[in-house]
């Protein structure tokens, strides 16, 4: 009996401690409410990321650096008229939805395909399309094929697993053409057959392409197709039920666009400012009555691109042509450039 | 008849050497293709990591057509792949975290320190720790977001090795205990937890834990992997406590019980500092697991030392340098647990030298 109850008590005690570390570690934050209610008074904005060279990765100080990292710190332009205020933390693919659901991200800037399922089964909302990807090919250059068609009869590297798989095959039947897939699982075996000469090209998501290129031995020999096998749009995901966000996120982006439209960079803003155009004295907020009317900052597209610039500087400082991923603008240029950025009006 | 005990003819080791070798022609054969195959395999990596690398310089210097390695690179992101994104300013802090730790794990390793004593003095080396990383009163606060590198891979571990500790210890206890439902309570735990691999726990701290959560509640990503690792560990370590216990000979209680200890009494003063003592190169082992597994903390999106050197080559400066980056955090986990192996083999002899005594 005396020797249950000693047991017992020890136990109990043991529980108990449990019990309150337990409790006292969970920090309850503010109950749930708006999102952006939630950003204010937190004073931060909390963005999931991916890590791919040239999107999203850290420098040699930590610093996250890169193409959807430069749209976080001009959502938190618009929010905060700060570009420090924002924190970026990485999430693997598997986690980011899960976690930006459970709350722990206000925003996903990690490439995330916008897809009808997506929108409806997971409750998210995405914002405008920020990087139209696909499925792209990598081919040796002296093969001299501009256009995936011309590659009737060649041997293709596909990574097993993936849509590719389908997509490719899908190509084909299309064209009327016959290829051989080589289905290779690993990233490395991947990128040796076509060093090797084992396959003629390389079909993948085309930003993964233009990373791995650069890992080839001679990346010059190698050219990435302008045409795309499939749609992968990518876009900000957030939550549901926080429609002021989403119109934040939506006019951030908006802005990069329509600043490139009207030729206002991060170096010729200023002199925009004395422009007598009534489009350009809304958008920069020199007219400050939109602004108002909207409950924005009327200066913060001006904030955007003195700060980090319009779409294309985006672009091409981080993924463009003097960057190691050398990506063409393909479908990423202002409808008036053949592209398919288009912004609606700011009035 | 008295006989004389001789030590056996120890054979030069070059002798030794030669008839492990070179006994017989096919022998000799076996010997001189091994060497060969070795030769073959290690000199183009000799080539590539010493006679071709790149010592220093930027990226366009490893670029060219002969370089081998690229070390510069190691040098770059070395500040990176070791504090991955706490602020460069404020990096003394974990860097004073890192001294704290080979000191205090110096200290503890010789037996002539173990006592009590080193009990609290680990629980305040980690308030100290969690302190510097995250900031007090007058130091700037430091996100558990920014926090990554090697001071995670080793506090994760050490936290991990010390709250599991007394769960385990619980945990061993009850599974010995006569009290049905808390001995099955104990064995359910600990089979489920040695049952599942540990990115499934991760998976579950990272996944399930915040949905089953209240809304507005949320617990910290670092202190959830943490409570994952420290469940899966104690579970690990209950069984090798276990163990510790079965050795103590079932007199020894009945003895301290007749003599009129408590139970608790008993515990304390008669079992437990013998079984702990005959596990601890167990322990030593099964923390070195620890620290390897806690590179799976890098499939959550934790900085820990192996993720935050991947990282590292992404960077569309420095790009694609994986083989550096993975031969660099290869040699910090290798200098870390061959110490702790060899650690625990002089430890096991000596304490096996003190029991003989």
């Amino acid at each position: 009996m005396q020797r249950h109850f000693t047991h017992r008590k020890l136990f109990t005690k043991a529980f108990a401690a449990t019990a309150a570390l337990a409790a006292g570690l969970i920090a309850t934050s503010a109950l749930a409410g708006e999102t952006l209610d939630k950003i204010k008074a937190r004073g931060v904005i909390k963005v999931g990321v991916g890590t791919t060279p040239g999107f999203f990765s850290p420098d040699s100080s930590g610093r996250w650096q890169g193409f959807f990292v430069d749209f976080g710190r001009a959502i938190a332009i618009t929010v905060f008229n700060d570009a420090e205020k924002v924190e970026f933390t990485n999430s693997s693919p598997q986690q980011r939805l899960p976690a930006l659901q459970s709350g722990e991200f206000d925003i996903l800037l990690s490439g995330v395909t916008q897809t009808v399922s997506r929108a409806f089964k997971l409750g998210f909302h995405f914002g405008p399309v920020v990087f139209y990807d696909g499925q792209g090919l990598l081919v040796r250059k002296d093969l001299g094929v501009s256009k995936g068609e011309e590659l009737d009869g060649a041997t293709i590297g596909v990574q097993s697993g993936t849509t590719g798989e389908l997509n490719i095959a899908d190509f084909f039947r299309k064209t009327g053409k016959a290829f051989t897939p080589v289905t290779i699982e690993e990233t490395g075996e991947f990128l040796k057959a076509l060093d090797s000469g084992r396959v003629d090209a390389l079909t993948q998501d085309a930003t993964d392409l233009a990373a791995k290129r650069t890992q080839l031995s001679k990346p010059d020999d190698y050219v990435l197709l302008p045409e795309r096998l499939s749609k992968e749009p990518l876009a900000p995901a957030i939550r549901a039920g926080d429609d002021q966000w989403l119109e934040i996120v939506n006019w951030t982006v908006y802005a990069t666009i329509q600043a490139e439209e009207f030729g206002i960079t991060k170096d010729n803003v200023d002199t925009f400012l004395k422009s007598e155009d009534p489009a350009i004295k809304r958008f920069l907020g020199v007219d400050p009555s939109l602004g108002e009317a909207i409950g924005l900052d009327p200066k913060f597209a001006y904030n955007i691109v003195k700060t980090v610039g319009n779409y294309g500087e985006i672009f091409e400082r981080n993924v463009g042509k003097g960057t190691a991923l050398n990506f063409e603008r393909g479908y990423n240029q202002p409808w008036t450039a053949g592209g398919l950025l288009y912004s609606p009006p700011f009035r | 008849m008295s006989q004389i005990e001789l030590a056996p003819p120890v054979a030069p080791d070059w002798h030794r050497w030669r008839d492990g070798l070179f006994s017989g022609w096919a022998n000799g054969l076996v010997t001189l293709a091994t060497l060969a195959a070795m030769l073959w395999l290690a000199l183009p990596f000799f080539r590539w990591a010493v006679v071709d690398a790149v010592w220093s310089g930027t990226s366009a210097d490893c670029a060219t057509e002969t370089a081998g390695a690229c070390w510069a690179f190691v040098g770059a992101k070395f500040r990176f792949m070791l504090f991955a994104f706490f602020p460069p300013p404020l990096q003394w802090r974990p860097a004073l975290v890192l001294t704290l730790i080979t000191a205090l794990l110096t200290v503890s390793a010789l037996p002539r320190f173990w006592s009590f004593r080193l009990v609290p003095v680990w629980l305040l080396a980690l308030v100290v720790i969690w302190l510097l990383m995250a900031g007090t009163a007058g130091m700037e606060p430091v996100s558990t977001n920014h926090w990554g590198g090697l001071p995670i891979t080793l506090t994760v571990s050490i936290a991990g090795l010390a709250f599991a500790f007394p769960i385990a210890l619980l945990l061993a206890l009850a599974r010995q205990s006569d009290m049905g439902i808390v001995r099955c309570l104990a064995i359910a735990f600990i089979e489920v937890l040695r049952g599942v691999p540990m990115i499934a726990v991760l998976y579950v701290a990272m996944l399930i834990v915040p949905m089953a959560l209240p809304s507005g509640a949320a617990i910290d990503k670092l202190l959830r992997a943490q409570i994952g690792v420290t469940l899966f560990f104690s579970a690990y370590l209950a069984e090798v406590i276990r163990a510790g216990l079965q050795v103590i000979p079932s007199g020894q209680k009945e003895a301290a019980l007749s003599l009129g200890l408590s139970r608790i009494q008993m515990l304390r003063l008669v079992v437990l500092p013998q079984a702990l003592i005959a596990v601890i190169p167990a322990i030593v082992n099964l923390s070195i697991g620890i620290v390897l597994n806690t590179s799976l903390l890098a499939v959550i999106g934790i900085y820990d030392l192996l993720n935050a050197a991947k990282t590292s080559a992404t960077d569309p400066i420095w790009l694609g340098f994986y083989s550096e980056a993975y031969i660099f955090a290869a040699l910090v986990y290798f200098a870390i647990c061959f110490t702790g192996s060899r650690y625990s083999l002089w430890l096991e002899r000596k304490l096996n030298a003190s029991n003989r005594r």
